[in-house]
């Protein structure tokens, strides 16, 4: 690995503390709500009451006249174009101007002297609403094909529908030993970041305009807030504030950043908008609700022949990423376990209810959830142990899965193994005494989006790394640290292909005027991405300072290594330079050394429309053991131990590691059994941080996290992701756990007590013991696009990718 | 609505100011003295995020109010770092990676720093118990209740 072996890394691979750990711990960053500006005014959004209605009238006059108000906006004062995170799903008003389709849309904006002025103002606003029906579940949207919430889509309230075949799913069927079907239903529930989501823009007299937000995308927000408030994008900057938290809801460009901006404009003062709490419940694009049904045959051995999966997302009221989901509640099932024949159909329904959209495992969970209960039922059947089971099928590592997904390494087979061994599963599966069970499920993510969200040749990461003379780097990235650490991956990086230390790097992150484009921090993206840009540019610049150290010398830069903040001959103390005095011989040379790296994944997408949903570079593989108990009086589920293995490529921080994928256990263990985001009558049932219940320190167990390494050729020096892919079998094991404890299975989530109670009811009463979902929607697929399947087939070996060539490129 | 005079001892120094007497602590704290350290997660009471110490105590700033608490002594996580050292928690946190995105940070040391002035030595149960108003969504809480067992091993003179 580019002469520095395994074990002569210095940085990577140690349990540093985050380089901006200091500024946590002492209150010192500053997230968005944090800043402030002289002459600052308060901005505040009227919201919609209406789950669906058209507006007939809005009078803003009376707001105008409350003193300490300085500007009212209404849609009309804005360009009238919709937008959308998705180029296909235009959707999206800030200030809806027709027509309102859930309730928390925004009408108006103002902005004041404080907060409480500004939003006396807006219970002055007066609008006259003609309220239309309200479409609340998917029955209901397909039910009433005449009550329309958008006129786009694949159908009436159908905003997308799909349907893919990879080889002949039916004659597998035919052939094999055990066809079995099940039904589930995943609720939706919410990202809950502790921070709410806050703007603060600044509309210049120079008719340049700045916004810091807690956005994790600042690029896209950059690139889209150009047509929607019809500004040159060259005059716009947008600079990501650190997030509190994002896990997917600060993705999309919202209401508040663009109204804050807007009325800068009209005010002629900076204005920020901070959402409370319930509007994040509102603003929302969490995790779809979904419905899901599955057919798989298998040989008696549990080996997998063909599988048809159908998923029924409940979008909510606006696009948003919701395509993407929906291929993602198809794409990564062949990823797992062999499939070699796969047929997929989604449909994404429109809702009168807060949009859906990514939340970590972006679509992934649902069907991971559903396709692990229902291979821990075939192995039931099958009188098979369910991870021996697992271990058996698992994908073969450097092939193509049946969709077309190119999968490189596979550390899946010893993360079974690790948790099998820790847990003591074999003493404990079907074993334990009554009311305490034991689960096991596996899964796989993506390591970043093979595509961008529009499509372009251009890199998906950039990193400039600039080398001061005074031995300082400065390390300039378009990513924004959302808590998971990126900023620390980019030094620990830079610090490791230049032989310093972490600390004399300072990374300068999110700033569009500044940094090279980062697409965002989603679709566990950033390390593997920026870290390959961040290595690209440290090793060009390493490049520079060894040519100008071995010129100095009178020796080849070959020869020459840079280790401990000094460049010269690794064996000859005396024949080397300090970094900051070879910074100095190389600028001498040539001039300001300030050098860029680029990166984007190979162009592995399949040749068929959907093939750009799913590709990513590698994918990452975990399997979790839950044990836990229930309560057969209460239906209480108190989970004690909870066992993962990740195969992370290579853990470049194993602290870093261990953090996301111990706060990935939490999330699915809030989300299997009590997070939800449910409504009644358009009004979310639970928007605060009591209602809506997730874990405390109570709830949350001991997690006993292995690390497993692969050294992926596609990560920077071997990485895989760690922040999303380890949420998604905590979910499926604990349902399998639950099983295993009671004897029943609650094929719905989240897994409340009234769910265990009801189950465990029916099964003395002779009924089936299961709780979840009877019936699915009439809804008819579009005919299947056939594909061949590219199940088997060998990996394009390490594919070429964009940006690699060029002085000190990756060999 | 007319602003009362007030004077606060944050942090061991006192501050006189003016603010409408309905304002809560976090805002006058947050607003007023430009202390942001402490955050914000519901302004309700249900998260813990804004706790600070008043005499010691835990308190929630978004419910308490500034005219109440004149000549009661006010810590604030910008309170809790002596003179160019860290306290104990905070290195620890730093150390542990308790914090990822920081933001629930401030009031889970200040938490913690009540629990360890009471209970020097406590079980990681009595951790949990303590710190169970205090949500965190990145950290799953482990590295939290690990490093609240290191800064209290630490001030015992364990390690």
């Amino acid at each position: 690995m580019r002469g520095v072996g395994k074990e002569r890394f210095t940085v990577v691979g140690q349990p540093l503390p985050k380089i901006d750990a200091w500024a946590k711990v002492t209150g010192e960053t500053r997230f968005a709500d944090d800043l402030s500006l002289p002459r600052m005014a308060y901005g505040k959004l009227l919201r919609s009451p209406h789950p669906h209605a058209l507006i007939r009238r809005i009078d803003t006059g009376r707001a105008r006249a409350l003193p300490g108000v300085y500007g009212v906006l209404t849609g009309l004062d804005l360009p009238r174009v919709k937008f959308g995170i998705l180029p296909v799903s235009q959707d999206e008003e800030a200030l809806c101007t027709e027509k309102v389709r859930m309730v928390g849309d925004a009408v108006a904006a103002v902005a004041a002297v404080d907060e409480e002025t500004a939003e006396r103002a807006t219970e002055l606003i007066d609008v006259e609403y003609e309220v239309l029906p309200a479409l609340m579940s998917i029955e209901a949207a397909l039910r009433r094909p005449e009550v329309r919430i958008h006129e786009y889509g694949d159908g009436p309230n159908v905003h997308k529908a799909v349907s893919l075949e990879f080889g002949d799913v039916e004659s597998a069927f035919a052939r094999a030993d055990l066809v079995r079907e099940d039904v589930f239903y995943f609720e939706g529930n919410t990202h809950l970041p502790m921070e709410q989501h806050c703007a603060l823009a600044l509309w210049g007299p120079d008719g340049k305009l700045t916004l810091w937000s807690s956005t994790q995308t600042p690029h896209y927000v950059h690139r889209l807030l150009g047509p929607i408030l019809d500004v040159p994008p060259a005059h716009i900057r947008v600079i990501a504030t650190p997030n509190g938290g994002g896990f997917g809801g600060k993705l999309d460009p919202f209401a508040h950043e663009i109204a804050a901006c807007k009325l800068s404009q009209v005010t002629g003062r900076p204005v920020k908008i901070t959402l409370t709490r319930e509007e994040v419940f509102y603003v929302h694009r969490g995790r779809h609700p979904v419905l899901m049904w599955v057919r798989t045959g298998v040989t008696r051995q549990g080996e997998i022949l063909g599988m048809h999966f159908r998923t029924w997302l409940d979008g909510g009221a606006y696009g948003s990423y919701g395509v993407a989901s929906t291929f993602y509640t198809g794409a990564l099932q062949t990823v797992t376990y062999r499939v070699p024949a796969y047929k997929f159909e989604g449909a994404r329904i429109f809702t009168n209810k807060p949009p859906c959209g990514p939340k970590r495992g972006h679509g992934t969970p649902q069907p991971r959830f559903a396709l692990e209960c229902h291979l821990d039922k075939i192995a039931g059947e099958l009188g098979l142990d369910p991870a021996d089971m697992r271990r058996r099928i698992l994908a073969e590592p450097f092939t193509k899965t049946a969709n077309h997904l190119t999968v490189t390494t596979i550390g899946l087979g010893e993360c079974i193994d690790r948790v099998v061994l820790a847990s003591g599963w074999r003493d404990k599966v079907g074993q334990l005494p009554p009311g305490r069970g034991i689960g096991i499920a596996c899964s796989s993510y993506l390591t970043g989006a093979g595509s961008a969200i529009y499509w372009n040749d251009m890199p998906h990461s950039g990193v400039v790394v600039r080398a001061d003379r005074s031995g300082g780097v400065a390390v300039l990235c378009g990513a924004i640290d959302v808590g998971q650490g990126s900023d620390s991956i980019l030094a620990y990086l830079v610090a490791e292909v230049l032989g310093i230390d972490p600390k004399d790097i300072r990374v300068h992150a999110a700033d569009t005027d500044l940094t090279p484009v980062d697409l965002g921090s989603y679709s566990s993206r950033v390390t593997l991405m920026c870290g390959n840009a961040a290595i690209q540019a440290a090793e060009r610049l390493r490049g520079l300072l060894l040519g100008a150290v071995a010129a100095k010398l009178g020796v080849a830069a070959e020869a020459l290594a840079a280790r401990g903040r000094r460049i010269g001959l690794p064996d000859d103390p005396d024949r080397s330079v300090s970094f900051a005095e070879a910074v100095v011989l190389a600028e001498s040379i040539h001039g300001v050394l300030a050098v860029p790296g680029s990166y984007a994944p190979p162009k592995r997408a399949g040749k068929y429309k959907g093939g750009g949903v799913g590709p990513s570079p590698c994918y990452s593989y975990t399997a979790c053991v839950v044990e836990l108990e229930v309560d057969r009086e209460t239906g209480g589920v108190r989970i004690d131990d909870v066992w993962i293995a990740h195969d992370v490529g290579r853990a470049l921080n194993p602290l870093l590691v261990e953090g996301q994928v111990e706060g990935s256990v939490y999330m699915g263990i809030g989300e299997a059994l009590m997070e939800e985001q449910v409504f009644r009558k358009g009004l979310h049932k639970a928007p605060s941080l009591l209602e809506y219940k997730s874990p405390t320190t109570l709830e949350t167990p001991e997690i006993h996290t292995i690390l497993v390494e692969t050294d992926d050729p596609e990560g920077p020096f071997g990485a895989k992701e760690a922040g999303q892919g380890p949420l998604l079998p905590v979910i499926p094991a604990i349902a399998n756990a639950v099983h295993d404890a009671i004897g029943v299975r609650i094929d719905e989530i989240p897994i409340t007590p009234d769910k265990i109670l009801k189950a465990l009811a029916r099964k003395r009463e002779g009924k089936p013991a299961r709780v979840g979902p009877e019936r699915l929607p009439r809804f008819t697929f579009p005919a299947p696009r056939i594909v061949e399947s590219a199940f088997g087939q060998p990996a394009d070996g390490v594919a070429a990718r964009p940006f690699q060539g060029g002085e000190g490129g990756r060999p | 609505m007319p602003k009362t005079l007030l004077r606060l001892s944050v942090n061991g120094e006192d501050h006189d100011l003016a603010a409408a007497p309905h304002k809560t602590l976090l805002e006058v704290l947050r607003e007023e003295m430009g202390l942001t350290g402490t955050k914000h997660g519901c302004e309700l009471g249900e998260c813990g995020t804004c706790t600070v110490l008043v005499d010691g105590r835990p308190v929630l700033s978004c419910l308490a109010l500034p005219i109440e608490l004149e000549g009661r002594a006010i810590t604030t996580v910008e309170g809790l770092a002596g003179a160019g050292r860290l306290h104990p928690l905070q290195q620890a946190f730093a150390e542990l990676g308790a914090a990822q995105c920081g933001y629930c940070t401030p009031g889970i040391l200040l938490t913690a720093r009540a629990l360890l002035a009471d209970n020097p030595r406590p079980t990681r149960q009595e951790i949990r118990e303590a710190l169970a108003g205090n949500l965190c969504r990145c950290t799953g809480y482990t590295k939290i209740l690990d490093a609240v067992e290191l800064a209290a091993l630490r001030s015992a003179g364990g390690a």
